[in-house]
């Protein structure tokens, strides 16, 4: 179909349409984490065999997981400056270097996992356990999805100057994945 | 600077459209709005029918106990409790859902703004696929071993998490996955409805010149956007307890039954106005074209459905009242309840108020937007009992309830389609419904839909509980006095299935032989009346319309016609 919507140029709130839909889905997510999250000091406050289980979380991997994606949020940034500069060529190093964090933060997270079953605590060791796996899994399935956008825009969208405003919306979205770590992290790690 | 562009994109495009286009690519992988709108409303109609023919069985086999089924046999406990589940499933998630927010959102926003498709078309598509997928799956889970899922449409665990309690080891995961698939498919088209509303509307159009159903179907987007995350949570949840054994809602394994109560409530009653609020909009639509008068308060209409939107998110308990929930809580919740029938009487009030005084016509798409007004009220009232916590002690999981949200949900998902269809048709299709077969079909539905659930109201008062598959087997259940009630509900559902077949034949006849309807049959103001009937791919051609007043300028002083359309410059006075 080679002919262009017109409905999709028109920008009635002066927000580009891309980046209006990026913010609606970012408010849909909200809820969903919200929601688990909700479970969580719910289940925190009425077991207190949560904040023993908790206690087993390696703290240094999920600070060290914190500083990945606080620091590829930087270069997210940096990767949007220099696509509003019109630098194609800068903004997609460090799209490249976001991404390379994030596999940062996804080898550790591997690690992590790997030892703590090595150690017994299982996705059924009990309801904490179950807990993090799940949100800590579908955290982590979402910096994958972030991941992999990325890859596409660095190597294809940034060839067409029109799609150059995609570098900003995949940038909404990994702030909001960091964002929920930055939730996740002292819940599941620090609040022993 | 988009609308310059207007022009030559029109062209370009009829030009790429005319010749090489298949019958498949043209009709089921299409990113025309209109095209998308109808796969959804006839994946919808058949679905229902599918939830229609459950119904029909399981009222036969709780009229006639035991005996043999005409089209499917004698009903066991396990084929009862797949039956009832997933007649719910069906009728909210692939029935109402789809034809009420995803058919007509498709259909009339891009129509009804001014703009030529949604402003994301291939994600459209992509919302549609998972929509077909979804039901895919559901209706294959009937046909695995053990059957489709059995725990009842809200899949309270222990009993939707145990496969030695709900007895469908199969049934249940395959109905979680169909249910997420489609939460999936409708927050796409939901991002898509508000994106488009916001950005693409018609040059001139401003907040309160857009028609009140779109404005219904975008709150209605945002209600289920905010409300259905936690849901989403606690399917994965529910998922692994179901699957992989964990035990987030088994008190065994210090996991909490209740918890999914509330995340499944917390998303499940704001819903009922993710659904009512679009067919609010259609009757409100209707109701202003025929009877010829400005829309009673419109303002009032907009900021009442805001607050019941907002006032929606702190009801929920009200379905857990025996669930252990805390009395003091049960107070609060009373509370909301009660205030939330506050913005709907406001509502239907001012429906009322446009009325009055105005020249009304009873064509058939009126005279289901009227019924609506007067079954949903008894819908409305019956809540109260329900909605304090005192009498719903008594009245829970009763026939009561169970007649009380059928009053609000066939008004909606039927009644509220019925009018949408009989009024949009022309616009749809080119071509009118046949006035007398149609209304004979407005009284062969709504006379046999009181006679369902009316009686069902007396048994629930009684104390009849729903859900018992053999009922015969307790002494308090089975009572005889009442077996002619639960057979006169039975007939009312075999007639009024037997009247939608003067429907179908009406439908299928008018395409291709109605009476031929121009732009504007129905002489209404808002812009998908502008268009041609049906609407080419790009709806308006090369001029997309420009708005210049409110979509409801009905018998204005002074002028010769009795109503304005939206694109016609002031100086056409």
């Amino acid at each position: 179909m080679g002919h262009k919507i017109i409905a999709t140029g028109r920008s009635r709130t002066g927000i580009p349409t891309g980046r209006l839909a990026v913010w609606w889905v970012v408010a849909s997510e909200i809820v969903i984490f919200g929601g688990l999250i909700a479970v969580y000091l719910l289940n925190r406050f009425l077991h207190g065999s949560w904040a023993q289980s908790a206690a087993h979380t390696n703290t240094f991997i999920g600070g060290a997981n914190t500083f990945w994606l606080l620091t590829s949020s930087y270069f997210v940034v940096l990767a949007h400056a220099a696509a509003e500069k019109r630098d194609a060529k800068t903004a997609r190093k460090y799209l490249w270097l976001t991404i390379a964090l994030g596999g940062c933060f996804m080898g550790f997270k591997s690690y992590e996992y790997a030892t703590e079953i090595a150690h017994g605590y299982t996705l059924f060791t009990s309801n904490f356990w179950s807990f993090y796996y799940m949100a800590t899994g579908l955290h982590g399935f979402h910096v994958l999805c972030g991941m992999v956008i990325m890859a596409i825009i660095a190597e294809k969208d940034i060839k067409h100057e029109q799609n150059w405003h995609r570098v900003e919306n995949i940038g909404i979205y990994w702030h909001f994945v960091d964002i929920v770590w930055i939730f996740l992290f002292p819940l599941l790690y620090i609040a022993k | 600077m988009a609308d310059t562009a207007t022009a030559t994109a029109g062209v370009d495009h009829h030009d790429d459209h005319g010749h090489h286009e298949s019958f498949w690519s043209k009709y089921c992988f299409s990113t025309d709005h209109k095209i998308i709108g109808f796969q959804y409303l006839f994946t919808g109609m058949a679905m229902g029918l599918i939830g229609g023919f459950f119904s029909y069985v399981f009222r036969m086999h709780l009229a006639f106990p035991g005996s043999s089924i005409p089209f499917f046999g004698v009903v066991s406990p396990a084929a009862y409790n797949s039956l009832v589940t997933n007649h719910g499933t069906i009728m909210i998630f692939w029935v109402a859902m789809p034809v009420l927010i995803a058919a007509l959102g498709n259909f009339l926003i891009p129509l009804m703004i001014g703009c030529d498709d949604m402003v994301f078309p291939k994600i459209n598509r992509l919302s549609y696929q998972i929509f077909l997928i979804s039901a895919i799956v559901l209706i294959a889970s009937f046909f695995v071993p053990q059957g489709g899922f059995g725990g009842a449409w809200t899949a309270y665990p222990p009993l939707s998490a145990e496969s030695q309690y709900n007895g469908t080891p199969f049934g249940a995961p395959m109905w979680l996955i169909a249910v997420t698939l489609e939460i999936v498919a409708f927050l796409l088209g939901g991002i898509n409805f508000v994106t488009t509303v916001m950005n693409a509307r018609a040059k001139g159009m401003k907040l309160y010149d857009i028609p009140m159903v779109v404005w219904m179907i975008v709150i209605a987007s945002i209600l289920f956007m905010a409300s259905v995350g936690p849901l989403v949570a606690g399917a994965v949840m529910l998922l692994f307890d179901q699957t992989l054994g964990t035990g987030f809602f088994d008190p065994a394994a210090g996991g909490d039954p209740v918890l999914w109560q509330h995340l499944f409530w917390f998303f499940g009653h704001p819903e009922v106005y993710v659904v009512l609020l679009p067919a609010m909009g259609v009757v409100i639509e209707i109701i202003c074209t025929f009877s010829r008068k400005k829309l009673f308060g419109y303002r009032m209409i907009l900021y009442s459905s805001i607050g019941l939107g907002i006032l929606s998110f702190f009801v929920w308990a009200h379905h857990q009242f025996i669930s252990g929930v805390d009395p003091r809580a049960t107070y609060l919740f009373t509370t909301t309840t009660l205030l939330i029938s506050i913005p709907v009487a406001i509502m239907l009030f001012a429906m009322i108020g446009t009325l009055w005084g105005g020249s009304i016509r009873f064509t058939t798409p009126m005279l289901f937007a009227l019924s609506f007004i007067a079954e949903f009220l008894i819908g409305g009232v019956t809540g109260i009992w329900l909605g304090s916590s005192g009498t719903d002690i008594y009245l829970h999981d009763t026939y009561f309830v169970l007649a009380h949200f059928h009053y609000t949900f066939v008004p909606i998902a039927i009644i509220g389609t019925f009018a949408a269809i009989y009024y949009w048709f022309p616009k749809m299709f080119g071509r009118q419904l046949n006035e007398f077969w149609g209304k004979i079909h407005f009284w062969g539905t709504v006379i046999p839909f009181n006679g369902i659930f009316l009686p069902l109201f007396v048994l629930g008062a009684a104390g009849q509980h729903r859900r018992i598959a053999g009922f015969t087997a307790y002494p308090d259940l089975y009572t005889e006095n009442f077996q002619d009630l639960r057979v006169f509900a039975t007939g009312s559902l075999i007639v009024l299935i037997l009247f939608q077949i003067p429907f179908f034949i009406n439908f299928i006849v008018s395409l291709k032989r109605g009476k031929k309807a121009g732009p504007n049959p129905w002489k209404a103001n808002t812009l998908e009346w502008v268009a041609p009937s049906p609407p080419p791919h790009g709806n308006f051609g090369d001029n997309l319309p420009e708005v210049y007043r409110g979509p409801y300028e009905f018998s204005v002083e002074g002028r010769e016609d009795d109503y304005w359309p939206q694109n016609l410059p002031e100086a056409s006075k």
